[in-house]
């Protein structure tokens, strides 16, 4: 469960905080230029924040009580070569659709 | 029919193929959401302050595994750090529009309107401010509403599903399905793994300190890697 206080908390200011990001160049920094090193570091943000977070969701869910669980590894491992070759929206299909497959197979 | 509404209505249509797109990524999160706890009025309310879908599934995953606010803040705000070459990019063709006009595109500013948005105003550099500033608006009010209606059409189906489903399983396989179009170049591909072992080894510290010191280090390490791969090259081509 997800408590009030840091739900409504989180979502005001990271309301705030992507207003600001996105009101930066446009609003108040104008045609200021980025350094380089902030650029470089920049277009590595998705791909460290994202497997970082879902590497431990993936091997240790909280739906098995942290046991590690086949079905959901052969899932991930389909979304995400679907992901490489097609498009997300197929990813997104082909992960969930082989979790179910692969937890009737499994039982 | 003027300039501007011309303009409007042509970012509106280039903007339509993303429905395709928008529409199930935005059920998706309402469903998640309303699984993780929050109701109806929680999950309108955070699609319509953030209106930013992949902060939005960071910041559920990371509360709903209890991690401090300011943690989920920090990773989320990391994911939306993007934004800021946006803006900076569409700085030179709407920085001189009226400031409430400029922080209402800034609200609005989402990855399908800005792409393609700046990609037609690289294209025809001959549009009027007015023009530019509707054709913006027209991506965008294809793009938003659809979002808030996605978020709301799953928030009100989420209850119904069952359990048996596993959409716990949905947050993981989405991020999955982002990054891996991601992996084309050996950086990518270097900081996608230094962050999964960095997680893995850290896994016994509280959940959101390894994903903090994960995170950094790949950074470091994608970033490294490509000033590696440019020496390289410099030293090849001497």
């Amino acid at each position: 469960m997800i408590g009030d206080g840091a739900f409504w908390s989180l979502t005001v200011l990271l309301g705030i905080g992507t207003f600001l990001i996105r009101f930066s160049f446009l609003g108040f920094l104008g045609d200021r230029e980025l350094p380089d090193w902030l650029l470089l570091h920049l277009r590595y943000v998705p791909v460290a924040v994202f497997p970082a977070l879902i590497t431990p969701l993936i091997l240790w869910p909280e739906a098995t009580g942290g046991q590690l669980d086949p079905a959901r590894l052969i899932a991930a491992a389909a979304a995400f070569a679907v992901g490489c070759r097609i498009n997300v929206i197929g990813a997104i299909l082909a992960g969930m659709a082989t979790l179910y497959l692969m937890q009737y197979l499994l039982g | 029919m003027t300039a501007q509404r011309s303009a409007f209505l042509a970012g509106f249509r280039a903007c339509a193929p993303f429905s395709l797109i928008i529409v199930p990524f935005s059920t998706l999160f309402g469903v998640v959401a309303r699984d993780a706890g929050l109701d109806v009025l929680q999950v309108m309310a955070m699609a319509a302050i953030v209106i930013a879908g992949a902060s939005q599934f960071t910041a559920i995953a990371l509360l709903q595994d209890n991690a401090p606010v300011f943690i989920a803040l920090l990773a989320a705000l990391a994911v939306n750090l993007r934004m800021a070459l946006y803006s900076a990019a569409l700085q030179p063709h709407l920085g001189r529009a009226r400031i409430g006009t400029r922080m209402l595109m800034s609200y609005l500013m989402i990855d399908q309107s800005y792409a393609v948005a700046a990609r037609h105003f690289d294209m025809t550099p001959a549009m009027s401010l007015d023009e530019k500033v509707a054709y913006y608006m027209g991506c965008a009010m294809l793009c938003c509403p659809l979002w808030y209606g996605g978020c709301l059409a799953g928030a009100l189906i989420g209850q119904r599903i069952p359990a048996s489903l596993s959409l716990d399983f949905a947050i993981p396989i989405c991020f999955i399905s982002l990054i891996a179009p991601l992996m084309r170049t050996l950086p990518h591909i270097v900081a996608a793994l230094v962050a999964v072992t960095a997680a893995i080894l850290l896994s016994s510290l509280p959940g959101s300190f390894s994903l903090l010191i994960s995170a950094i280090a790949a950074m470091i390490a994608g970033a490294q890697s490509e000033l590696w791969l440019r020496r390289r090259a410099r030293t090849v081509s001497e």
